[in-house]
This record gives structure tokens, C-alpha cells and sequence, in this order.
């Protein structure tokens, strides 16, 4: 019951982290057409924005040991601590969550930059030229992030006062062993929040009903004299602050190096696709799903059986999905199809 | 009996062929540089007449391991620099014995080629057929990975090239993948396990019940089996074995059954991003705050470097491993290399770069020393070799398996860092002794001399 409990939570958590990346790049595929392959560039950008955060935070005075002569060595004191004390040492604790207020701007200018210097003279392209671009694209931001950063992974610690787990067993009468890590329950969360604010801003308000009326048909909006291209270019800005916002609270989780994006960008696409090109509901029910029974597929019970079964499950899933409804979870007909 | 007459003459006379054969010969082994005329084009890319030899350095520039390859390709650049009696000469003060003379490599000016391995067998290999087809290079040396050490040593038999192992782990490569071609100076997870063996026992006793998560590849089964080996001597269980995919990212799937599973103690068979991500993960997952059995629940990563140390940050305090070799030794060629390498660089080497460093000097040596690039000469001089004043004390390279000798250090993350390179506490120095093992347990065959 434990064992179960616990995959059921990892898969959620697991299954928050795709759908919020999916989210964004069903978004941008949904209003624009456009087959983002940066976006997971984009992911990794806003992990980046939660590590240069911390780097503002924690710049020292360098205090040198005399006893190293070939190299400087040096033991660094944080100019927050010298000025401010404990209270200097509480807020780079929080590097992580404040650089939200960092990231929320940045991610947003930088959606913004790529959508009108690059995005937008790819609209009338085909689809195989719009992923070439922009897994070019992802591919330069990627080896810039590497040249000023490096290669190695980058620790982000949370807080101190998450960095432990919950007592979830605990709380419920049951096992001692079922705890969870707090970073992992409030990413949950926040996830959950994200993808609840997205939907409400599409649906409950002018702009949201603008745009949704625009996926629909566009040439119809234009003609009733909305300026529906810039709503989209906004929309672009909006699933760029969401796929950065995915970044930072994951930094973490998983410490942040330069191919982070990559790695995430395969499965979003899986994610996206068994949800139905276009469907932001089937690309958020797609994250949990695939997410949850990736989870229970690498308990040991399951994979002493059917070993390997952890890796391919989501593929496995995907084909079975595909084969039985081609357009995905929830796909409309026409996405994608010409 | 007139057979055996007969036999007996037909020796006399085979014997009498084979000391004028020996007479004839015997001047040139004592004649420095007499091979050179001998077999001069008898292998691949003999330099010949050629005021220069070049040496490939097939190091990873890009992927997950572009940093510990960007440092090896630094410590490449200094040996050279060395050998070429430029600088202030390292480990050539120290070295014993050494024949070189800090005017290259038999006088021939040293030059360099490099390739980017992509910590991928089929580029390291592409990029180490381009050093020997295209470049001409009689040396090829480097990588971060096992899988990409064995795919080029086997490459550099077919070729008749040497391989200077860099930093590979598995008991494979000088196990049942060694070839005579190839050799390495880094230490292996049968010696990894033989060292952390007694400090196991001495910190966590005789009664633990033990998990690994180990990467899915020629490394970490190899580890997973040494340290396994090594635990359960000492009487521990194995709870369970799990392969995980390298490069997973998120392990949270592989760490959760542990929780469950009875176990006290984890042992991530991982390196590099992946020991830094699933250690970041257990850590979270309150693995190091758990009693199990009445006991305090303990992690152990066999092997890290300081280059890891530093993505893993506060959460590799404590924890126990082993490292092939660190900046802080005190011993005079360890001293004389950071002394180089800081004042070129600016910071400390990593282990993979000593061991690079290490690796260049050897080759050049048993060159001079041969008289001769001709490689089954130079193979001959580094089979056996014994030497000193590289750091980890008397070393030798065993002639049955290639594999170099010396002393292994058990180390620990610190808990309270004086600098930002003073990430990990020598535990103990473990004496070579005490990590030797017969070279036939792995299996495998060296190959022949002429390729």
C-alpha cells in the first residue's frame, strides 16, 4: 500500500513537470503553428534565471589563503551576510523562489525577442523547416548557457526549511516510510496553480476568449478587426514564461546544466502528441497519465518481471494511444493534418 | 636412433642459426635508436625523418563530460609543453627513472592533434580513426568513459597505435577487453572495492543490508560487482541491484522502492551528472536522515572526483568514496604537477587530468628509453615498468593486463570547505599492496605484439 501510495505521488509529480512543459508548447503549437523545438531551450533558460539569481545573491568578498601560492584560493563570505547577517544568509536561502520575480520578466522578454526576430518568419514555412530552425535555435542558446556556466551541473539547494521530506505516513496513520520530499509537494502545487491560471486566463477573460476564438479561425477574428497576431506574439511570451517558471522550480530537483532543456524536450513532444496536437487539456491529462505509469513501471515488483519496461512504457503508451485514436488523447480533427 | 641423430643434428644446426642471428642482432639492443633504423617503415604513421611526431588527444569537448575533458586537454598541453623543455618542467623533476631530456621525444619536436569523443563510442572512435588516418599520430590518449575507453583500445589494436587510457574505471578495460595496445594508469573498481573494503567495516560494521542503483553500462556493472564482492565479504546483504538508464535525470522512480525495501544503505554506482542528480534526489528524499535496522541510514559513491564534488555541493558531505588521485598530496610529484598546473591555469587539476598528464610522460619515456617509436619496443618498455615521483607513490604497470599499480585514496566529502577547491578529506591512503589481484580473474588476452 505504501509502495503504491508513494509511485501514485512521484507520478503526479512526475506528470505535473511534463504537463507544464507540454502546456507551454502546445500552446505556442495551438495559436501560432509553430512546432517549437526550443522550448525546452526555454525550460533550461528559466533554470538558468534561478542560477544567475543566486549568483547575484551570494557575490562575496574573497577572503584568500595565503598557505595556497600557485592558485588563488579563497573562502567566500556573501556581501548579504557582512550587511545584513542572518537575515542576508534567509534571503539567499530563498534564491530559488524569489528568482520567480526575476524570471517572470526575463522569460517573457526573451519569448518576446524570439518571437518577433526569428518565430515569426516561420509562420508560412512548413512544419520541417519551423523544427529545424528552432532546434538550431535551442542548440545556440544552449552552447552559449555552456560557454558562461560550464558543463557540470549547477547545485540549486531549496530553502532549508523544505529541504527535507514530509511525513505522509505519518500524517495518514500509516507507514513511517511513506515520506516525500517537500520541494516535490510544493512543485506539485505549483504546477497544479500554473496550469489552473493558464486555463482561467483563456477562458475567463477578453484576451483568453480572443485567442481561443483565434485557434478556432483566425482569418474570421482578423476580419471582425482584432489584431490577432499580436495576441499570439503575447501568447508566445505567456507559454515562454510558463516554460520558465517550470525551470526554476525544478532547478532543485534536477541541478541545472546546459542539455537540461534536451532531455525534457523528447518527452514534452511524446506528452503533446498523445494528448492531441493543439489540446491543452489533453497535453496536461497526457503529462499526468504518461508520468504516473512511468512511475509504477519502475517498482521492483514490475520490473522483475517485464524488465526494461521503465524505459519504453511512455513509447509503449504512445503507440497504443496512436493506434487506437490517431489524434491523441483529445486532438481535434483538421490540427496537424495537412 | 638414427631419427634421433638425424633430429639432433637438425637442432645443432637451427641452434647455430639462431645465435649468429642473436650475434648479428646484438649490438642494436644496446644502441639507442637502433630500432628506429630497424623497423623504420614497418608501423603505422612512423615519424621517420620528420623533425616532429604528433600525439591525438581524444578528449570529450562537448556533452555532459566537456569539463573534466576541457581539464585533461589542459594537462595534454602542459606535458607537451614539458617535453618540449618549455616551462618549468613538472613531474620531470620528480619522475624515476626518466630518460627524457626535455627536447621532445627522441629530439623530434612534440605537436598535437585533438578530437571531441562526445563521451559516445562511435564519435570517440571516429574521431581517434581520423587522428591515425588523417593526422598521423603515433599516440592516442584521453576520454571520460569506460565505454569509450574500450571502443578506442580495441580501434588502436587494429591500427597499431598506442592508447593511453584517460580516466576509465571498469575492470573491463584491463580485464576481459585489454589489449596489448592499450594501458592504463587510472585505477578500477576491483581496486576501488579492495580500498574501501576495510574503511567500510571499520565506519559502518558487518551487519548493513545494501542497495545500488549502478548505470547501465560497462562502468557500473563492473563496480556494482567489485563492490558487491567487497560488501558481502565483509558480511553485508545486497537488498537489490538496479540498472538505471544513463543520463535518467529524474531517479525519484528508482529511489522511492528504497524506501521500502529494507535497506540502510545506498550505493550509487553512477558518475559525473548522473551520481550529482541521483545523489541530489536521494538526499531530498530524506534517505540520509532515516534510521533502518536501528541503524543511521548511509550513502556511499564509490567514485567521485572533485569536478563532481562541486555539482554535488553540501549534499556529498560525509559521504564516503574513492578518487584515483588529488591535488592535495603532499608527496613531491604531486606538488611539483599542481605547482605547474595552477601557475599555467590558475587553479588546481583534477584527477583526470593528473592521470592524462601522467599518461603523456609515460609514453614519451618509454620511447626514448626504446630508442624507438616502433610500438611493440615502446609496449615492451611500459610493460613492467616500475616508477616513482608521479604521486601515489611506487607505481608499476603489470605486464599481464596493462594496468597501472599504486596507492588508492579513500576520501570523504568535507563538511566545512577552508576554499572552494577543498571539497574533499583523504580518509586514508590505501598502500598498493593491498589493492594487487591476479591479473587472470577478468579473463581476456592482450593480443599480439605485431598488428
Amino acid at each position: 500500500m505504501d509502495a503504491i501510495l508513494i509511485q501514485l505521488l512521484n507520478g503526479l509529480d512526475k506528470g505535473a513537470a511534463y504537463a507544464l512543459i507540454a502546456l507551454g508548447l502546445t500552446l505556442v503549437f495551438g495559436t501560432l503553428g509553430v512546432v517549437n523545438f526550443a522550448h525546452g531551450a526555454l525550460f533550461m533558460l528559466g533554470a538558468f534565471c534561478a542560477v544567475t539569481f543566486q549568483k547575484i545573491l551570494t557575490i562575496s568578498v574573497k577572503v584568500i589563503d595565503p598557505s595556497i601560492t600557485f592558485f588563488t584560493a579563497y573562502k567566500e563570505q556573501p556581501y548579504l551576510e557582512i550587511w545584513f547577517g542572518d537575515m542576508g544568509l534567509a534571503i539567499i536561502d530563498y534564491a530559488v523562489p524569489l528568482s520567480i520575480f526575476m524570471a517572470i520578466p526575463v522569460m517573457l522578454l526573451i519569448g518576446l525577442a524570439m518571437e518577433r526576430g526569428l518565430i515569426r518568419h516561420f509562420y508560412k514555412r512548413t512544419h520541417a523547416e519551423q523544427i529545424l530552425v528552432t532546434f538550431g535555435l535551442a542548440i545556440v542558446i544552449q552552447e552559449v548557457i555552456r560557454h558562461f556556466f560550464g558543463a557540470n551541473p549547477i547545485p540549486m539547494p531549496p530553502p532549508d526549511v523544505v529541504s527535507s521530506s514530509a511525513a505522509i505516513g505519518t500524517w495518514l496513520g500509516l507507514s513511517d516510510n511513506l515520506i516525500y520530499p517537500w520541494w516535490r509537494l510544493i512543485y506539485l502545487t505549483f504546477s497544479l496553480l500554473v496550469i489552473g491560471s493558464v486555463f482561467a486566463f483563456l477562458q475567463l477573460t477578453t484576451f483568453g476568449m480572443v485567442v481561443r476564438a483565434g485557434m478556432f479561425d483566425r482569418q474570421m477574428v482578423g476580419f471582425l478587426g482584432i489584431n490577432v497576431q499580436r495576441k499570439f506574439t503575447i501568447i508566445f511570451g505567456l507559454a515562454s514564461v510558463v516554460a520558465g517558471l517550470a525551470g526554476v522550480m525544478y532547478a532543485p530537483i534536477l541541478p541545472p546544466d546546459y542539455h537540461m532543456g534536451m532531455d525534457f524536450l523528447v518527452l514534452s513532444f511524446v506528452v503533446v502528441v498523445v494528448g492531441g496536437m493543439g489540446s491543452l487539456p489533453g497535453a496536461v491529462a497526457a503529462g499526468f497519465l504518461l508520468g504516473i505509469l512511468q512511475s509504477f513501471a519502475s517498482m521492483t515488483i514490475v520490473s522483475q518481471y517485464l524488465p526494461g519496461i521503465d524505459q519504453i512504457i511512455i513509447y509503449l503508451v504512445a503507440v497504443i494511444i496512436l493506434l487506437t485514436r490517431p489524434r491523441g488523447l483529445m486532438g481535434r480533427k483538421g490540427v496537424f493534418e495537412d | 636412433m638414427s631419427k634421433n641423430k638425424k633430429d639432433q643434428n637438425i637442432i645443432s644446426r637451427r641452434d647455430m642459426l639462431k645465435t649468429s642471428a642473436a650475434l648479428a642482432a646484438a649490438p642494436m639492443f644496446f644502441t639507442k635508436g637502433a630500432y628506429a633504423g630497424a623497423h623504420a617503415k614497418n608501423f603505422t604513421n612512423n615519424p621517420g625523418s620528420s623533425s616532429t611526431v604528433t600525439l591525438g588527444f581524444n578528449v570529450p569537448q562537448t556533452g555532459a563530460y566537456a569539463d573534466e575533458g576541457a581539464d585533461e586537454l589542459r594537462a595534454y598541453k602542459l606535458a607537451v609543453k614539458h617535453l618540449n623543455g618549455e616551462g618549468d618542467s613538472g613531474m620531470m623533476n620528480t619522475m624515476k627513472p626518466m630518460n627524457l631530456t626535455g627536447n621532445g621525444i627522441l629530439g623530434k619536436k612534440v605537436t598535437y592533434v585533438t578530437g571531441d569523443t562526445q563521451t559516445k563510442s562511435d564519435a570517440a572512435r571516429a574521431s581517434a580513426k581520423r587522428m591515425i588516418e588523417k593526422d598521423g599520430v603515433v599516440m592516442i590518449s584521453g576520454g571520460s568513459s569506460s565505454g569509450v575507453a574500450i571502443a578506442v583500445q580495441s580501434l588502436a589494436q587494429e591500427a597499431g597505435v598506442i592508447f593511453m587510457a584517460g580516466l576509465t574505471h571498469s575492470n573491463d578495460t584491463t580485464g576481459k577487453d585489454k589489449r596489448r595496445y592499450g594501458f592504463r594508469h587510472f585505477f578500477n573498481a576491483k581496486m576501488t572495492g579492495s580500498a574501501l573494503g576495510p574503511v567500510l567495516k571499520e565506519e559502518m560494521g558487518t551487519e548493513r543490508n545494501a542497495y545500488h542503483l549502478t548505470s547501465d553500462y560497462t562502468w557500473g556493472w563492473t563496480q556494482e560487482e567489485s563492490i558487491k564482492e567487497t560488501t558481502e565479504g565483509l558480511g553485508w546483504n545486497t537488498a537489490a541491484t538496479i540498472r538505471t538508464p544513463v543520463g535518467a535525470g529524474d531517479f525519484s522512480q528508482f529511489i522511492t522502492p528504497i524506501l521500502n525495501s529494507g535497506a540502510d544503505t545506498l550505493i550509487l554506482n553512477h558518475y559525473g551528472k548522473d551520481m550529482i542528480n541521483s545523489l541530489t534526489q536521494s538526499v531530498q528524499f530524506g534517505l540520509r536522515d532515516k534510521m533502518v535496522n536501528g541503524k543511521q541510514f548511509e550513502i556511499i559513491v564509490p567514485l567521485y572526483s572533485r569536478l563532481m564534488a562541486q555539482g554535488a555541493g553540501k549534499n556529498l558531505q560525509g559521504i564516503l568514496g574513492t578518487t584515483n588521485w588529488d591535488w592535495q598530496l603532499q608527496d613531491a610529484g604531486s606538488k611539483a604537477f599542481v605547482k605547474s598546473f595552477g601557475t599555467e591555469y590558475g587553479f588546481p587539476p583534477s584527477m583526470a587530468a593528473h592521470t592524462c598528464y601522467v599518461q603523456t610522460l609515460l609514453y614519451a619515456n618509454a620511447c626514448e628509453t626504446a630508442g624507438t617509436f616502433y610500438p611493440p619496443e615502446v609496449i615492451k618498455q611500459l610493460e613492467g615498468f616500475k616508477f616513482d615521483g608521479m604521486g601515489n607513490g611506487a607505481t608499476e604497470y603489470r605486464a599481464e593486463d596493462h594496468q597501472c599499480f599504486k596507492d588508492v585514496l579513500v576520501v570523504r566529502g568535507k563538511a566545512n570547505p577552508n576554499t572552494q577547491f577543498d571539497l574533499l578529506d583523504i580518509v586514508k591512503e590505501v598502500p598498493r599492496a593491498d589493492v594487487e589481484y591476479d591479473a587472470s580473474i577478468f579473463g581476456g588476452e592482450l593480443g599480439p605484439y605485431v598488428v
